[in-house]
Parts: structure tokens; sequence; C-alpha cells
């Protein structure tokens, strides 16, 4: 017998595909257009992230502003000056600090970021201002820079004047970039400029202030910075202070937009997922409406694996050409990204096409569609020749196919090796596969629950034209699942955004209600303490807690330094507990937010001995402290033998203060200390004018209130609701280009069932209202089972999470469960156009 | 004369509802090469199942069927279908042409599946025979349903079969229609010389061939030569 291969011939096969398709060509490329979204998310977000990399590279230094940055919380020793003095050709300084701008021309006063600078920094970039000769002039008289929100805020213009504890300057221009300065940090730290020889009149540079000190350095062209770096670095180190140069800047910034972008693509990653179940959905359906001709193909001769190739092929044809389709797209996506982003970023982001992330896409999406086409594919292999001799005659089940589940498993691993490239984490490629493949199943779970007991409990008493609509979602080949996933998710997304939002909100604005203070003064010198109180109790303001604050560094615990940590890694002890600057206060009892776990809460120090102090819990836990352990602390020059006596659980929820180390009374009190103040205000007018006062009499002493976080969370929470949104977006055009693709592919089904419905006497407007309610069981069926997943994560967050009580805001949730109804019906209408409109007897006549 | 097709004791159970059903029971007959034979019988007697047996479509529960001196009970799928390409034609009642395909095209299939080169001006003149060669670049909606049918008969011949199947062919037809096709399908098989066998309800059709297997309940209930 001749070999069956004798006949086999590719070209033969190419050119069945291309015939076989050409009535479905518009329809095939219509499966894929459900992944040219995610395609095209994919390619825009891997430009960026190769845009991100080549503009981190080029503007690295203007991120920096400098070739060296040395920074310290405590003044620079004058052991070190000397150093510092022989490093690079131009040294600038800085100090940076958090005080109470006050604006005479309208009495306003905000917490900013003053930054007292000398020298010619920035030497690479602008401190960009308008006027533009601004951003240098000022640093030569008695005159500011200030943010251009807080210029907005309180309506001021360049000329007019701000004060700074007891100096007056003028507003010299107004910034809008300083280096490395980003959208979101203007929002918490609006900074405002002043020449650094004036700082000392200001009177804000007190013992116990929380300064920042910068130096900035310039090198010479031919000198290799990172040489000079590295061979001082044991000394800065020895000194505690840091030191940042153009390199660690690039790595520093480009891991945190890796970050960035790795979170962007695997959304984007979530949306061409959705696509390619809407695809093998699809493929489904079209393989379905071939059966015959398989059946007689096989008829005349044509093996299995010939007629399963015919459909590959066409297959990878469109998805191809719909990967090609989503880069064209992904690249004018791409254009809009810095828009969307310009918050994040500290630098002008120039975009330009990156080949490699087209390529990228279009392989990534050529394959993901061939895979999860292969799904109802692999079918074709199983139909019988005996089709053609009765319709009826079904091909045996093919559900325990095992090539069936070999794809499964390739398409498991295709999305664990995806993720691996963009985490290159082994452990969370396997918690998003899985995250991601228990997100769906929960979704598909929830619809198909919601579909049956809307299909149980369903009114049978209610009119024909809503039961048929409703029927409708179950028809033959539906794809009613797959859109209630995807455009659920999309729902889920956003639903999920204005819970959090409320929730972060409320908990802030919970935890102040009642009796709870909502107003902070801190900075309060010794000597201005019992001045503020009593202007408070002028103003008749409770004076809920009255703390003192001790700054202090830590020298050694059980008896090693720094320095030994360093050297003997066996010692379990981390290097962190060492660099930072504890707050430290005194007390002899617990507040109402505090909970002794372990060991005993001592009031007042022993005569001698090492002084028992009390520990934050998770701090404790963090570094690996326990009870007993001995601490050395440095109050300013003076050291404090202490031992853990006890370990706290503290409710950090709230305004108030709340302290990782505690004292007992009988020690501290005569170290330098400043004081905090806190209060409730409860109207926002006297909670201005209080304030007023104190930045008049007091200049030094800084405000925060809960107007001003509420505000700060607010604008944050907007900013990065704005990326979630736009990747949501996605996600929920997906769902509806899978709607527009099913609507269309079950146009005929569609038509045949609505000819017969006007044979049968119903009106066009019966018609109508049919398709119409369908789309809305559609839109509803999918925002609820979105809403739900949204309500039930948010639920566990506020539960488990924030430990807070659970609010829902209706309002805003239903305008978007009404929207994407909304625009479900609107584009399940849109696309049904032809069949509302079509006269039965052209249909028949079509037929024929 | 040799023997093209033999059955020998050929048995057909379909499972139905957790149930046996025997559809075929028993049949064994031998078709001469060259010659004409209908199967004749009433709805469900399992004519159609016969044909899909003999032609290799489907395969019996018990018993064997030998085409051209091959046991189809030993072969593969694959092998099966390329049987079915070297040596099998097929007529059906609804013509079944491939609708993305032109007439000419769908009658080039079966020899672009053997590797066929040169195949159009046969395929063209196989039209021709068929009354059909001004529409060989008309897809099947743009025909009528004899016509379609006499494109189905020109691809059935194309490939040159031993035997050719016919399940119904005028099943979908008016008479006058059927009677052009008829005549055709006739004149092409005495042309080539090839085994006709028939499935039909149309005794008058029946009666043109040279034998008449009844079936009735999945048994032969009478086998008769004209």
């Amino acid at each position: 017998m001749k070999n069956n291969n004798d006949y086999f011939s590719f070209r033969w096969l190419l050119i069945m595909a291309w015939r076989d398709s050409r009535r479905s060509r518009s329809r095939l490329l219509l499966f894929i257009s459900s992944v040219i979204l995610g395609i095209a998310a994919l390619v825009a977000i891997y430009s960026l992230g190769d845009n991100l990399t080549e503009n981190i590279n080029r503007q690295a230094a203007t991120l920096l502003g400098a070739d060296l940055e040395i920074s310290s919380g405590r003044p620079i020793p004058e052991t070190i000056l000397p150093m510092l003095d022989s490093l690079g050709t131009d040294r600038s300084e800085e100090r940076r600090f958090a005080s109470m701008v006050y604006f005479p021309k309208n009495g306003g006063s905000r917490l900013a970021q003053i930054r007292a600078l000398q020298g010619n920094y920035p030497y690479y970039g602008e401190l960009e201002t308008v006027p533009e000769a601004a951003g240098r002039a000022f640093r030569n008289a008695k005159a500011a820079l200030v943010d251009q929100t807080l210029m907005l805020q309180y309506e001021a213009n360049v000329g007019d004047s701000i004060k700074l504890g007891d100096v007056t300057f003028v507003i010299a221009g107004v910034l809008l970039k300083a280096p490395g300065q980003t959208g979101i940090s203007t929002t918490v730290a609006p900074a405002v400029y002043i020449p650094l020889a004036y700082l000392e009149q200001t009177g804000l540079e007190q013992k116990g202030s929380r300064i920042s000190y910068l130096h900035f350095f310039k090198y010479g062209i031919k000198e290799n910075v990172e040489e000079s770096v590295k061979k001082i670095k044991p000394r800065l180190e020895a000194e505690d202070l840091d030191s940042k140069t153009v390199e660690s800047q690039k790595e520093e910034t480009g891991r945190s937009f890796k970050d960035l972008t790795r979170f962007l693509s695997l959304v984007g990653f979530i949306a061409l997922l959705l696509g390619c179940i809407g695809v093998a959905s699809a493929v489904h359906i079209y393989i379905r409406e071939k059966l015959n001709a398989i059946a007689l193909l096989r008829c005349l001769g044509v093996k299995s694996t010939q007629a399963f190739m015919i459909y590959l092929i066409q297959i990878v044809g469109v998805g191809f050409l719909g990967s090609v389709l989503g880069a064209i797209l992904g690249a004018v996506i791409q254009q809009f990204l810095p828009a969307v982003l310009k918050d994040f970023l500290p630098f002008e982001l120039i975009t330009s096409l990156s080949w490699a992330a087209v390529a990228q896409g279009i392989v990534l999406g050529t394959l993901i569609s061939i895979l999860f086409a292969l799904l109802p594919l692999i079918s074709i292999r199983n139909i019988s020749p005996l089709r053609v001799l009765r319709a009826s005659y079904e091909t045996s089940t093919d559900a325990n196919d095992p090539l069936r589940w070999l794809i499964y498993l390739v398409i498991g691993l295709f999305i664990l090796g995806f993720t691996y490239l963009q985490t290159r984490d082994f452990k969370e490629a396997l918690a998003f596969t899985g995250s991601v493949l228990g997100a769906f199943l929960i979704l598909l779970g929830m619809a198909t629950l919601l579909m049956r007991l809307v299909r149980r409990f369903f009114p049978t008493s209610w009119g024909y034209v809503w039961r048929q609509a409703l029927a409708n979602l179950y028809r033959p080949n539906n794809q009613t699942a797959i859109l209630v996933i995807s455009i659920g998710l999309g729902t889920a997304f956003i639903c999920t955004l204005i819970l959090v939002q409320s929730l972060l909100l409320n908990r802030v604005t919970l935890s102040t209600s009642g009796n709870q203070p909502n107003v902070v003064l801190f900075d309060i010198q010794s000597t201005q303490r019992q001045p503020v109180l009593d202007l408070a109790v002028r103003y008749g303001l409770p004076i809920i807690q009255s703390v003192p604050i001790v700054n202090m560094r830590l020298d050694q615990i059980n008896g090693y330094t720094m320095a030994d940590v360093q050297k003997d890694t066996t010692l379990r002890i981390s290097k962190r507990v060492f660099g930072r600057e504890y707050r430290v206060t005194f007390r002899d009892s617990l507040t109402s937010s505090e909970k002794i776990t372990k060991g005993k809460w001592i009031e007042k120090a022993p005569a001698d001995g090492p002084i028992p102090i009390s520990m934050e819990e998770g701090f404790a836990q963090r570094n690996n402290l326990d009870i007993g352990d001995t601490l050395l602390f440095n109050v300013q020059g003076a050291p404090m033998s202490t031992q853990i006596a006890s370990l706290r659980e503290v409710d950090w929820n709230g305004i108030r203060t709340n302290f990782l180390v505690v004292f007992p009374q009988g020690v501290l009190e005569e170290a330098p200390q400043f004081h905090v103040l806190l209060t409730r205000i409860n109207s926002t007018q006297s909670s201005a004018t209080f304030q007023q006062a104190v930045v008049r009499q007091f200049p030094n002493i800084s405000i925060i209130d809960l107007g001003l976080v509420l505000k700060v969370l607010d604008e944050l929470l907007e900013k990065i609701g704005f990326v979630i949104r736009f990747m949501a977006g996605f996600s929920i055009l997906t769902g509806l280009v899978v709607l527009i693709s099913s609507v269309l592919i079950s146009k005929y089904q569609r038509l045949q069932e609505s000819v017969l419905l006007r044979t049968l006497g119903a009106s066009r407007r019966q018609i109508f209202a049919i398709t119409a309610l369908e789309y809305f069981f559609l839109g509803a069926l999918a925002s609820v089972t979105g809403f739900l997943v949204a309500l039930a994560g948010s639920y566990a967050l506020a539960r488990f999470s924030f430990e807070t009580e659970f609010t829902v805001q209706v309002v805003p949730l239903l305008t978007v469960i009404f929207s994407v109804i909304g625009l479900t019906i609107a584009i399940g209408l849109a696309n049904s156009r032809g069949i509302l409109s079509r006269s039965p007897l052209e249909v028949l006549r079509q037929e024929a | 004369m040799t023997n093209i097709l033999t059955l020998q004791q050929v048995n057909k159970i379909y499972q139905s509802g957790g149930r046996d059903l025997k559809v075929l029971d028993d049949i064994s007959f031998t078709v001469e090469a060259g010659s004409t034979m209908a199967i004749v019988g009433p709805s469900g007697s399992g004519k159609t199942t016969l044909l899909g047996l003999c032609a290799g479509l489907d395969r019996s529960t018990s018993g064997s069927v030998e085409l051209n001196n091959t046991r189809l009970n030993d072969l593969n799928e694959n092998q099966l279908a390329a049987l079915r390409n070297r040596s099998i034609g097929f007529i059906f009642q609804n013509f079944q042409l491939l609708p993305t395909l032109t007439a000419l095209e769908n009658v080039m299939v079966p020899l672009e599946l053997r590797g066929e080169k040169n195949i159009r001006p046969l395929a063209l003149e196989l039209l021709e025979k068929v009354g059909l060669a001004n529409r060989s670049h008309h897809y099947p909606t743009q025909l009528s349903g004899g016509e379609q049918q006499r494109v189905s008969l020109a691809r059935a011949f194309s490939n040159q079969p031993q035997i050719l199947f016919a399940d119904e062919p005028t099943g979908n037809l008016d008479a006058e229609t059927s009677e052009i096709v008829i005549q055709l399908l006739f004149d092409l098989n005495r042309q080539a010389g090839t085994t006709l066998v028939l499935v039909t309800h149309d005794l008058d059709l029946a009666a043109q061939t040279q034998r008449i297997i009844k079936i009735k309940g999945g048994k032969i209930s009478s086998d008769e030569k004209q």
C-alpha cells in the first residue's frame, strides 16, 4: 500500500488553508482581535521599559544633579570636613527639613520641605523655575523658590513674600522641577528653596530639629568618581554618612522603575490571557461550524493530521497578523504612557519605538494565540468522516484526550515561564500563575453560580420578552462565561480601587472621630512648651497629649558595635538598627494604644544598673531583639546603658504619637528635647486661625492637621488610581472586544432567531427589546460578578490587613456598575443593527 | 469477474440509552468489480450504516469488510483515508461541496490530495462532461441544487475511483433535475467502468442498477439480480 505521506504536501495544506479561510477571514481576524489589546498593552509597556532604561542612563546625572552626594541625618562631623574639601572640583551644601511656610498675603500656612542651598548645585540639569533666571538668582538675595502646588494653593505670585521662621523671603520664582523630584514627591512634601546663608536667621535650625545635611560634589571630566568613592567609603560608613553617585542613583532608579514596568506588564499579560480565552472560545465555535467541511475532507482522503494542519495554519496566520496589529497599536499607545505616568517620573521621558519590544510582542502574541487555539483545534483529529452521512453523528467526547491535558500543561508552563521572565523569581512567578488561575476560577465559579441562580429563580411570571432575553444567554455555543469573566475582571479592578480608596480615607477619618486628636504640633522647644500650651488653652482647645521627645542613636547591642556586626555575619543583628536616629519618649504609664505583651512595664528607673526600657514588639522581632538584651544609646554625646524590660503591642492607627522605644521616668528629663502636642480642633476655620497664631508666634513649630493628611492621601490615591484605571481599562476593553466578536460570530444564529420571531409575528420593537435586554443581563451579570469579587477582596483587606471597619460607598460603585451595563448594551446593540434591520425574505434567499 | 467488495457476517451495534442497539445483523454479500447495485429499504433499516461500513467511514462491530482485497478492519484511520482517496468516490444527498472552494477547486481536491500535477485540464474536462464548464469559478452558494450535485459527480469521478458510493443522490432534487443527474451518473460510470453502490428510497432509480439488495431491520431481506 502506498504510504499516506507520499501525498502529504505542505504546499497543498497552505493552499487549502487559504481557500478554506476565504469566507471567514474577517471573522478569523475578529477572533484574534481580542488579543490585539493585550499585545498592544505589552508592547507599549515593554517599549516604555526600554525607554525608561535608556532615559535613566542618559539622564542619571540630572537625577542626582551632581557626581556625588554625601548625606547624613546629623551635622557632618568637623573631623571629616577636610576630607570632603578634597573631593571633586566644586561643592554645594544643602540642609533639608520640614517646616511651616507662612503666606502673609492671605494668612495661609502649610508644612513644606525647606531646602537651604549654598553653591552651584545642580551641576547637571536645572532648578526649573518661572521666571527661568530665578533658579540661579535666588541664591544671592533674601529670596525663595516656592513649589508650584503651594503657589497655586495659596494664590501666591512671584514678588509676594513668604515667612520662614523669623525671616521673610521674597518669592523669586515658581519651582517647577528640581533634580530627582516627581509629581508624587511634591504632593507629599512641596519644596521651598532658600539660600543657606539665611537659615540661621530663621531660627529654625535648633537642637533636636530633624534636619538632613547634604553635600553635593562635582568632579572633573577625567576624575573617576566611583574609584574616589570606593576609597573614602570606609570612613563615610564609620561616620554613618550615606553616599550616592550617578551610578548608584542609576541603579536605584532603574530598580524602582523595573518594579513598575514589571507590575504593569503583568497587568497587561492578564488582559492578554483574557483575550486568549476569548480566542479559544471563538475558535471552538468556528471549528463547530466547519465540522461538515472537515468530515467531507476526511471522506475525500484527508488525514486527520492534515485536516488539523489546515486550520492550524489559519490560526497561525491570523495570530501573527493580530499580533502585528497589536504591536502597531502598542507603539501608538506608548506615546501616551509618559502622560499617564508623569507623576511617577523624576525626569522627562523621551519615547522612541523599541523594536525589541515590538518583536517580543509579535512572537508572544502568535505563540499564545496558537496555544489557546490548540484546545479547540485538536478536536479536529477526532472528527469522523461519517458525519457527512449523519449530521447527528457525535464524535466521541474528547474531554479525556491526553493531548488536551498536555496543552493545558503547556499553557500553564507558558504562563509560568512568561511570569518568571518578568519577575526573575520562581516563587513570585508561581504565586502569580497560581493567583491568575485562582482569580479566573473564582470569577468563573462566581459567574457560573450567578448564571445558574438567575436562571433558576427567574420569575416565570415575567413577560415573554424578558424571559426570551435571558434564555438567549444560554443559547448553544454561547460565550456568556468568558464575557462575564473578562468584563467582570475589569469591573473588579475598578471597584476594588474605589473600595480601597474609601477604606483608606475612612480609616483616617474614623481614627480621628470622637475625641481623638486631629492636629499635631511638633518641634516645640522646651522653652516654648508652656507658652504653646497656654495659647491652646486660650483658643479653648483640649491638650490631648503633650509628649517630650529625645533624639538618640544606638551604639551597641549586647556589647556589639556596628563594626562588629559588619565583620561577623553570624550575629543575626541587622545593620539598619545602628544607622537610624531614635526618637524616644519617657513616661510612667502606657497610653490607650499600647499593651504589654512580654516582660514588665517599669514606671521609674532604678537608682543603678541599666535603664529598663520598653520596645515595640514588631521592631524587636524584625531585629531579633528580646527581653534582657542590653542596648547602649548615645544621647547627643552622653552614653546610656539600657536593657529591654518589656515588649509592647502598639496600635499605629490614628493621629497620635507612638514610639519604638519608651524610657521610664527619671532619666531623660534633663536631656535636650523637643515636644509634641496633640489637640483636637472641630472646625476648619478655627483650625486655620489657631495654626496662623502658632506660626506667627512660634515659627519653628510645625503643624500637621487631618485636613492636610486627607488631602495628600486623596491626591496620592488619585494619581495611583489613574494608573490602575488605565490598566483596568485594557481588561474591560478586551472584554468588550470579545463581546463584539461574540455578537458577530453568533450573528447568523441571531438572524435566524429574529427572522423566526418576525415570521411568528413579533414586532421590530419586541425584537429590539429582547436584544437590548439580553445585553442588559450580560452586563449586569458581569458587573455584579466583578463587584462581588471586589467586595470580598476589599472586605478581606479591611478585616485582616487594615483592621478597620468595612464601609461601602454606594454611589461611585453604582456608577461603575451601571456604566459597565450601559457600555455592554450600547456595544451589543451597535453590533446587532444588521440583525434587527434584515427582512426575513433576504435571509431565506441567503440560506438557499 | 473479480469481487471488489466482500462483506462477511458483518454486525454493527450502537450503544443507545445504555442498551445495545443492533443496526446491522449478520450481513454478508459480495460485489463484482464494474457492476452496479442498489441498497434499498425503509428509513432506519440500516442502509446508510451499511454504506458507511463499505466505504471505510465506520468500523463494524464484528465480521469483516474487504475492499479491493484489503481488509478494512485491519487499517488505521490514516490508512483508511489513503484508501478512500485512492479507490473510492462519493456522492451525497446534500451534495457536500466545500463552501469556500469554487466548483473547479472542489473537483480538484481529491487529485490535489494525491499530489498529482496538471490537474486543472482534467477537472475542467469533468466539469464540461457534467455541463458546468462555464460555472467553474462559481462558489457552491452561487449554484442551484442540481448544479451542485453535478459538481459533486465530477468530483466523485475525478480520482478515477474503482468504486463509487452514492447516498440518496437525488434525495434533495426535483424530478426533472434528478433525471439529468441520474443520467450523468450512469453515463460517467459506464465510461469509467466504475463499480457503483447506490443507497436509495427511490425504487425507480434502484431499478436501473443490475442488482438490488433490500434491507429490513438490519438484515438482508432480499438480494435480486436484474
